[in-house]
């Protein structure tokens, strides 16, 4: 997931009259459900649109592993140390399938990189909320790599073709994610009244900014529309919000612990259940860069970024030296 | 000269003796190091038994523009597949 926001190139939907020949035919191969491969003709708004939402979401992954990686050197066991090492590790994979994809779209990977860190560009929400403690850990693999999992699955199907394909390897992997989550919040739910508190505690605190990742209501969501159409989004916000909530309040049940949000009800009128909003000013706030851990993870990320710059300029001199030795 | 890294674009072979598959792409300064992160980042689960890195500039690829010219004649060449021929049952399997 991990893309909330995402401004589409251009403001509302063109007519199929308003289009020009190759919009017209673009547009039918999006509406037959026919991928669009990188050196294809596609509308420069529909490009500009995918490098966002695709930076976006890499960056997230990168970016995301910043509050799990403070728990490695501090995970209950060893098994858990393996464990959340194998998943931070998967992140980094994560970001690089959708680096990649956004590059064939011709925006470089360092480009992308330099507009995060000049705060031009921006990553999910979630991750400028803390990680205080080890059932902190459990509750994100859970929840927010369960968000995620609901968001990406529907993103399997979305028009662009490098970018569906990433979609698809990360959801195998990610499925690992939410289940090692679940299952750590499982030991410490059945744990200890202590260890079941602290389970309790994590899941009040990152229930609303879970929901939050699937951004803002469908009705104050300008820039959907296009994206809709274009098939780069492919299920509204509210839509896998709902499903997420569906999917999670049973997961919650079953361990025991209190609902996060006493207005959560079934509704069997309309076979969902009922929820409340998120605090939506905090989520704009969190998005101006005034959450909990903004200017940490930039920080965090900046100073990775520049105390590795020795190691990638000096591979690369080794690299050149011996293309120049190898053709003397 | 510009410090970014070359793109290698990534085919491995599964475990089934199947032929090296496309599945992905990353950045690297030489070969070596391109298939050292091959396999750190695309054999993380049994994926593989073994690794393919090219430098995507050195791929050339067919332009999308020529798909038509290029593909459509085979779709009205029918009798290149063997369900064309009706065999009568009596013979037995062919």
């Amino acid at each position: 997931m991990y893309a909330q926001m995402i401004k589409t190139a251009r403001s509302g939907i063109k007519t199929r009259d308003e289009m020009t020949d190759r919009e017209r035919a673009f547009q039918d191969k999006i509406d037959a459900d026919i991928k669009i491969e990188p050196r294809d003709w596609m509308p420069d708004d529909y490009r500009m649109t995918l490098i966002r939402q695709i930076g976006q979401h890499a960056h997230s992954e990168v970016v995301g592993q910043l509050p799990e990686g403070n728990w490695i050197t501090r995970a209950p066991t060893l098994e858990r140390k393996a464990i959340l090492l194998a998943k931070v590790q998967d992140e980094a994979g994560h970001g690089l399938y959708l680096y990649s994809a956004a590059e064939t779209l011709g925006e470089s990977r360092d480009e992308l990189v330099r507009l995060l860190h000049e705060g031009r560009m921006k990553y999910s929400s979630i991750f400028n909320y803390p990680t205080l403690n080890w059932a902190d850990i459990g509750a994100v693999g859970w929840l927010v790599d369960g968000a995620a999992i609901v968001n990406q699955v529907a993103l399997q199907r979305t028009s662009y073709g490098p970018y569906s394909r990433a979609m698809v390897r990360i959801c195998k992997e990610e499925s690992f994610h939410a289940r090692q989550g679940y299952h750590a919040i499982m030991k410490m739910a059945f744990g200890t009244p202590a260890q079941k508190k602290m389970a309790q505690d994590a899941l009040n605190r990152l229930w609303f900014p879970a929901m939050m990742m699937f951004g803002p209501h469908d009705s104050e969501s300008t820039h959907s529309e296009q994206s809709m159409a274009w098939k780069i989004k492919v299920k509204s916000n509210d839509e896998l919000r709902q499903q997420f909530v569906d999917q999670t309040i049973p997961q919650i049940e079953y361990l025991g612990l209190d609902l996060p949000d006493p207005d959560i009800t079934w509704n069997a009128a309309r076979g969902h259940y009922d929820f409340s909003d998120p605090d939506w000013d905090e989520f704009m706030d969190v998005i101006r860069g005034n959450g909990p851990c903004n200017v940490d993870r930039m920080k965090d990320r900046v100073k990775a970024w520049e105390d590795g710059a020795w190691v990638r300029d000096g591979l690369l001199a080794h690299a050149r030296k011996r293309a120049r030795v190898a053709a003397e | 000269m510009k410090n970014e890294w070359p793109l290698w674009e990534v085919f491995i072979r599964g475990q089934h003796g199947l032929s090296h598959r496309h599945v992905g792409s990353l950045h690297a300064p030489d070969a070596d190091m391109a298939i050292k992160n091959a396999r750190d980042v695309y054999t993380r689960r049994n994926e593989g038994v073994s690794i393919w890195v090219v430098e995507a500039r050195h791929i050339a690829a067919t332009a999308p523009g020529d798909k038509g010219p290029l593909f459509e004649p085979s779709e009205s060449k029918v009798y290149r597949h063997p369900t064309f021929f009706d065999i009568p049952e009596d013979v037995g399997h062919m």
